[in-house]
C-alpha cells in the first residue's frame, strides 16, 4: 500500500500548491461538416459538437470528484473554421463563431477553439474572410477563442498576413472597449501553431488528428515553488533534478486522468500537455519559481537563464510520465495570468523585451500582454514580426496574445477577471516601424528548414 | 474499486468509530488501516474496496463529508490509482 507520507504530499500539492489538471479539451473534426449552404453547415456543426461533448463536462466532474483533483477547466477544440466555411456562400463568417459559442453553452464548456485560419504561406479567400470576421466574432460571442498562423519554420513568415493581423487586433480591441478590450485576450497570433494544443485561446482541432481526441493539459507552479524551497542554495544540478521530479509527479496525474477521460467518453487519447501552467492566485506563479532560483524579480538579469533551465527540465521530468507528449508543453509566461508576473511587471522589473527575449526560451511567447490602447497597428504587426521571427528561426511555436486597452495607457491597470486575471499597461517602442510592415509579401524560411 | 480514504485534523474520541461506521452502513469493505501522528494533526489512512459497496462513492464520499464537518475533521475519498500513478514507476 502507498504510505502516509506519500498520500499527505499528494494532498499538500492539491490543497496548499494549487496542483490540478488545467484543462480536458476534447478536439473534434468538423470536416464532415462541410456545406455549401452556410445555415445547414452551421447546423451540422451543432449537432456535431453538442453530440460528441454532451458528457465531456459531466465526466470531468465526476473524474475530479473520484480522485480527488481540481479539473479546472473543459473545453472543446475545432478544425480551423476558414476550412470549414470556405465551401460555403458566407459573405462572413461571424455566424460559425455563433454556432460555436451556442455549443459551447449547450455542452457547458467554458471556451471553445478554432475559429482558425493558417496563413503562414498564404491566403485562400476564406481565410481572409475569417480574419475580417475576427473583431466582430469575438465581440458578439463569449466563449469562441480565435488564432492564426502567420509563420513556420518550413514556410517563412508571411508578413501580409502579420500586417493584416496587427489591424486585426486594434480592431477587436476596438469593438470590445467597453470590457477593457478583453477580445484580445481571446485571439492569439502563431509561429509554428500546434495541432493538438489543449490550452486557449489558441486551440485547434489540426487536420491531422482523427475524428474526435481527448488533450490535457496540466499545470502546478506552485508545486514545483515548494519544490525548489527545499533545495534553497543548492547548485543548479539540483534545481534541475528537483524540477524533473516534481514534473514527473504531475504529468504522471494528468496522464491519468488523460486515459480515464478517453475510456469514459469513447475517444481515443490524443497527448498530455506538459506546460507549467499559472493562475493570478498566489502561490501558482511561474514567475516565483524564477525567483525561488535566486532573481530578485522576475525580469531581472538572469531570468532568462532560470527560464531556459525551468522549461528543459519539465520536458525532462514529463516525458518519462506519459505515453504521448504535445501540445506546447513546457512553461507558460502569460502576464496578467501570473502573479509574480504581474508584480514584477508593475515595479518596471519586468519589461516588454525582457518578455521577448524569455519566449526564447519558454514553451509559448508574448502573452496576455496589456498594452496601450493608442498602440498604432504597425506597431503590434511589428512585435507580432519579432516573434514569429523567434519561432521560425528556432523551430518552436511562438505566439503573441497583446490586449492594446483602449483608453488606457501606461501606468494603468486592466482588470480582465476570472483566470485572465489583471495586468498593468506596459509600455511599448515609440519609434515607428510603419514602412517595415507596409513592405508585404513574405520573409524566405531559414536555411536550416531545408532538411530534406 | 480501490479507494484510499484520508482523514486529518485535530485528534478527538470517536473518530475511527464514526468513520468506520459510516463505511459499514454503505457495505464498504475496510481493506487496510493506519493511523498516525504527523506535524500535530491526525493522520488516518484508509484502504477501502468499493466494489461490494450498496451505494455510489459520490453518495459514500457526501456521508463522510457530512461526518467531516459534524467532528471537525477532513475526510477525502480518492481512487488508489492517483497515488500510484504519481509515487511508483
Amino acid at each position: 500500500m502507498i504510505n502516509t507520507r506519500e498520500i499527505t504530499e499528494t494532498i499538500k500539492m492539491i490543497d496548499d500548491q494549487h496542483l490540478d489538471v488545467r484543462t480536458i479539451t476534447m478536439g473534434i473534426s468538423l470536416l464532415d461538416c462541410i456545406d455549401s449552404d452556410a445555415n445547414k453547415a452551421c447546423q451540422k456543426i451543432y449537432d456535431k459538437i453538442t453530440g460528441y461533448a454532451k458528457d465531456l463536462v459531466k465526466t470531468g466532474e465526476e473524474i475530479s470528484r473520484q480522485y480527488g483533483i481540481p479539473i479546472i477547466n473543459k473545453r472543446i477544440s475545432v478544425t480551423p473554421i476558414s476550412l470549414i466555411a470556405g465551401a460555403s456562400d458566407a459573405k462572413d463568417y461571424v455566424c460559425f463563431a455563433k454556432t460555436l459559442n451556442k455549443a459551447a453553452i449547450e455542452t457547458g464548456v467554458n471556451f471553445i477553439g478554432g475559429f482558425s485560419a493558417l496563413v503562414h504561406k498564404g491566403f485562400a479567400k476564406s481565410d481572409e474572410i475569417l480574419i475580417n470576421s475576427i473583431p466582430e466574432a469575438l465581440a458578439t460571442t463569449e466563449r469562441v477563442c480565435s488564432s492564426v498562423g502567420v509563420a513556420t519554420t518550413k514556410a517563412g513568415i508571411n508578413m501580409d498576413a502579420v500586417k493584416l493581423m496587427g489591424e486585426t487586433v486594434v480592431k477587436t480591441a476596438q469593438l470590445t472597449k467597453d470590457s477593457d478590450s478583453l477580445g484580445c485576450a481571446k485571439l492569439v497570433i502563431f509561429a509554428n501553431a500546434v495541432e493538438d494544443n489543449p490550452f486557449m485561446a489558441g486551440a485547434f482541432h489540426g487536420v491531422g488528428e482523427g475524428d474526435a481526441v481527448i488533450n490535457v493539459g496540466v499545470s502546478g507552479p506552485g508545486v514545483v515553488k515548494s519544490a525548489l524551497e527545499k533545495v534553497k542554495g543548492c547548485d543548479f544540478g539540483t534545481v534541475a533534478e528537483t524540477i524533473k521530479k516534481t514534473a514527473f509527479k504531475i504529468t504522471r496525474m494528468g496522464q491519468l486522468v488523460a486515459q480515464e477521460a478517453s475510456r469514459r467518453l469513447n475517444v481515443p487519447f490524443g497527448i498530455v500537455d506538459l506546460s507549467l501552467a499559472p493562475t493570478p492566485e498566489i502561490g501558482d506563479s511561474v514567475a516565483y519559481i524564477l525567483e525561488e532560483m535566486g532573481l530578485e524579480k522576475c525580469g531581472t538579469h538572469g531570468t532568462t537563464a532560470a527560464l531556459a533551465l525551468l522549461n528543459d527540465a519539465v520536458k525532462k521530468g514529463g516525458v518519462m510520465a506519459s505515453s504521448y507528449v504535445g501540445g506546447l508543453s513546457g512553461a507558460f509566461i502569460p502576464v496578467s495570468e501570473d502573479a509574480g508576473m504581474i508584480a514584477a511587471a508593475g515595479c518596471g522589473a519586468l519589461t516588454l523585451d525582457k518578455l521577448e527575449a524569455m519566449t526564447c526560451v519558454c514553451s509559448v511567447g508574448l502573452d496576455m500582454i496589456a498594452i496601450p490602447g493608442d498602440t498604432p497597428a504597425s506597431t503590434i504587426s511589428a512585435i507580432i514580426a519579432d516573434e514569429m521571427a523567434i519561432g521560425m528561426i528556432n523551430q518552436k511555436t511562438t505566439a503573441v496574445r497583446v490586449v492594446p486597452v483602449i483608453g488606457k495607457g501606461v501606468g494603468e491597470t486592466v482588470e480582465f477577471g476570472g483566470l485572465l486575471g489583471y495586468a498593468p499597461i506596459m509600455p511599448v517602442h515609440g519609434y515607428s516601424s510603419q514602412e517595415f510592415v507596409d513592405r508585404g509579401g513574405r520573409i524566405p524560411a531559414p536555411i536550416h528548414s531545408l532538411k530534406n | 474499486m480501490r479507494t484510499i480514504i484520508t482523514v486529518m485534523g485535530i485528534d478527538r474520541t470517536g473518530i475511527i468509530a464514526k468513520v468506520s461506521d459510516c463505511l459499514y452502513r454503505h457495505g464498504v469493505n475496510i481493506m487496510d488501516i493506519n493511523q498516525t501522528i504527523m506535524q500535530d494533526i491526525f493522520t488516518m489512512v484508509m484502504l477501502v474496496d468499493l466494489k461490494g459497496a450498496n451505494d455510489s462513492s459520490d453518495e459514500i464520499l457526501k456521508d463522510l463529508e457530512k461526518i467531516g464537518k459534524e467532528i471537525g475533521v477532513d475526510i477525502r475519498m480518492q481512487n488508489e490509482e492517483i497515488f500510484n500513478s504519481m509515487h511508483r514507476i
